[in-house]
């Protein structure tokens, strides 16, 4: 299974990465972090497809794709 | 063996015997003879010549080839220097080692063509913004062009800051026998700062731009600390006659070839007359300027201006002896017989 | 769910990014441009041999991000900075980053001469239509009718003049190779700008001369707009004024 990791307190909360998954896997945390902002995760761990799309929307650099190696 | 040259020809040679290894510039008279004879020599020692848009492009390609650590040098008169200042404040804030020039002509504004010395405040009292000096030359002869210039990249370099050659359009036009004194620098030192791709060690950043809390501040405290370290040891002056001189003279540049003539012309009309030569315009010599100062001793401060360096002069002096003024800008030279009429 | 550390990392922080948490505002455009920009270089495999040249603008701290050597420059005098730096060091490889201001108003002269001397470095330049980084002004590149803080009324030609096209007018020089604009506002077109800027480097790698990147961009904060407002704002007016695409191509000559 493909998945996401959003550094919680790297990101911003400016949504671009949920609005480019394909899926509609990513969401907005309850909590924010030490910099104010909601941060986003992946809600939907089985819906994630690894396209990368959050990846390259991400303006702050904070997610990595990972992908199964077996 | 001598050669005849322009002093801005002079200068040119110092500068490639000390290895310089690019050179930016924009056509302004009276310097016109440095652009001109670097793009021929320049390109035929393989080296680097380049004519900017403007002096500011100008000055930021010196900056550019500075940060990278090799010898880069530009040229200008007053209007041009103007225009670099912007760059040289930028370099002396990331500490880059460079080389101005400035032949100077006659001011403000366009002025004119002639020789002048009216751009002392702008070079020794900072030019740009922020709180700055750079290292001022102020050579008197195409002699010492050529030796100013060969020595302007070591010190530029040792203490990590912009200098600048202050000269005039007489000294830059005038041709003299010159003697190519100086060595080939060939190996230069090593540096630990420069950017020259991080291979094998961390990235490093050139910058004047500090915002972190009190980062400026420390900046700005190291940079005098190295303007102090600079005035202790980098001052150089001539002296001439001040055995016993009544009335000394002070003047650089092409002011204090006039002045020692009027010395001499003086000393036969049996008045103690001496000069005193600041070689560094800044550092400015104040210790032994106000060493000589005493009750029954005279200044007089002579200038293509209408008073610049007097103020300097008046400030080491510190109100041990009088300091008058004799000078006149926008083409005309102070003459002999006025120096000697005044001192009468 | 097997552990992220048993899995396989296909999309992640470049070598040439550090790993800072970037200065820019929620949403802006600067962060995915300097990604692009670092695996691009990583890519190339030219890291250790980079020289960037920063900028006055919000960029003015890429030093703290990029992770080879930068210097800064004298605001709009990157191109000139990087002149003096390649033409001293013709094995380095140089770029300049810089934003609409810098690179096409007070840095006009320098941008121009540097192209039609063509020059072998690379300018990446950031369009987003506004001086980001002092509060939003007017930009050479703003938009007729935009508000921006120095056009409350909109940019009006009679007044303000019109928007520069950077691209078109640096491709009547003889002295360009490679001039390119694209957008980052959604993915298919960060793939085509990243394919850009990696042509570009290429170009100065294969010392074929002057290439530059224009990377449409955008500014949320200063358009007072949410992140996903103003990337609509970017698709559906903005490129509208700034078309895409090759504006001119001379690699292959």
């Amino acid at each position: 299974m493909p998945t996401i990791k959003i550094n919680s307190e790297k990101c911003k909360g400016c949504s671009l990465c949920v609005k480019a998954c394909p899926k509609q896997c990513i969401s907005f945390s309850k909590q924010f972090n030490k910099a104010g902002y909601y941060w986003t995760f992946l809600e939907k761990t089985d819906a994630c497809i690894g396209c990368g799309f959050c990846y390259m929307m991400c303006p702050d650099v904070c997610i990595e794709v990972y992908k199964d190696t077996l | 063996m001598k050669k005849l040259i322009k002093g801005n020809i002079a200068l040119c040679e110092g500068a490639i015997t000390a290895g310089l290894k690019s050179y930016f510039g924009y056509p302004i008279t009276p310097q016109n003879e440095i652009p001109a004879y670097l793009s021929r020599k320049m390109i035929e020692l393989g080296r680097v010549f380049v004519q900017a848009e403007s002096e500011i492009a100008a000055a930021n390609m010196v900056l550019g080839a500075a940060v990278t650590g090799v010898r880069a040098m530009t040229s200008s008169s007053s209007p041009g220097i103007s225009l670099k200042q912007e760059a040289i404040s930028y370099m002396a804030g990331m500490q880059l080692p460079a080389v101005i020039v400035n032949v100077q002509r006659g001011g403000p504004g366009l002025g004119n063509i002639a020789g002048s010395q009216s751009d002392y405040f702008q070079a020794v009292k900072g030019g740009g913004h922020g709180d700055y000096k750079i290292i001022v030359l102020a050579p008197n002869s195409a002699q010492e062009m050529y030796e100013t210039a060969y020595d302007a990249f070591d010190l530029a370099e040792k203490y990590r800051t912009p200098v600048m050659i202050l000269s005039d359009g007489i000294i830059g036009q005038m041709m003299e026998p010159v003697e190519f004194n100086r060595v080939d620098k060939k190996n230069l030192p090593e540096k630990d700062w420069t950017l020259n791709g991080c291979k094998g060690r961390e990235p490093r950043s050139i910058q004047s731009l500090l915002m972190k809390d009190g980062a400026l501040e420390k900046h700005n405290i190291k940079l005098q600390e190295k303007y102090k370290l600079i005035s202790e040891n980098e001052i150089k002056y001539e002296l001439y006659m001040i055995e016993e001189a009544e009335i000394i003279i002070t003047a650089y540049g092409i002011s204090s070839r006039i002045a020692k003539s009027a010395v001499k012309l003086a000393r036969k009309n049996g008045i103690k007359a001496g000069l005193f030569r600041p070689k560094t315009l800044w550092p400015f010599p104040c210790k032994i300027i106000n060493s000589l100062a005493k009750p029954n001793v005279k200044f007089l401060s002579v200038e293509l201006s209408h008073g610049q360096m007097v103020e300097d002069v008046k400030l080491a002096v510190n109100g041990k002896s009088n300091v008058e003024f004799l000078g006149k800008a926008g083409g005309g030279l102070v003459t002999e017989l006025e120096i000697l009429e005044k001192i009468q | 769910m097997i552990h992220e550390n048993f899995m396989k990392k296909i999309l992640l922080k470049p070598e040439s990014l550090k790993n800072a948490v970037l200065s820019y505002c929620p949403g802006c455009g600067h962060g995915i441009i300097h990604r692009l920009v670092a695996e691009c270089i990583d890519e190339l495999g030219i890291r250790e041999k980079t020289i960037a040249v920063a900028p006055v603008g919000c960029a003015v701290f890429a030093y703290d991000y990029f992770n080879f050597d930068v210097t800064e420059a004298p605001h709009g005098r990157p191109p000139a900075v990087a002149t003096g730096i390649k033409r001293t060091n013709p094995d380095k490889f140089v770029f300049t980053y810089q934003g609409d201001g810098d690179i096409a108003a007070i840095g006009m002269a320098e941008t121009i001469h540097a192209a039609n001397r063509g020059e072998n470095i690379t300018i990446i330049f950031v369009n987003n239509a506004n001086y980001g980084m002092t509060g939003g002004q007017m930009a050479p590149t703003t938009l007729i009718g935009q508000v921006t803080a120095t056009t409350p009324f909109g940019r009006d030609p009679k007044r303000e003049g019109y928007p520069i096209k950077l691209c078109e007018l640096l491709s009547t020089l003889e002295g360009t190779t490679y001039l390119e604009r694209v957008a980052i506002y959604n993915p298919q077109n960060i793939i085509k700008a990243k394919k850009a800027i990696k042509k570009a480097f290429q170009c100065q790698i294969d010392g074929k001369g002057f290439s530059l990147v224009e990377v449409i961009s955008n500014c949320p904060v200063d358009w007072g707009m949410t992140p996903l407002d103003s990337i609509k704002w970017v698709e559906e007016t903005f490129i509208k004024s700034f078309p895409l695409g090759i504006v001119k191509d001379r690699i292959c000559y």
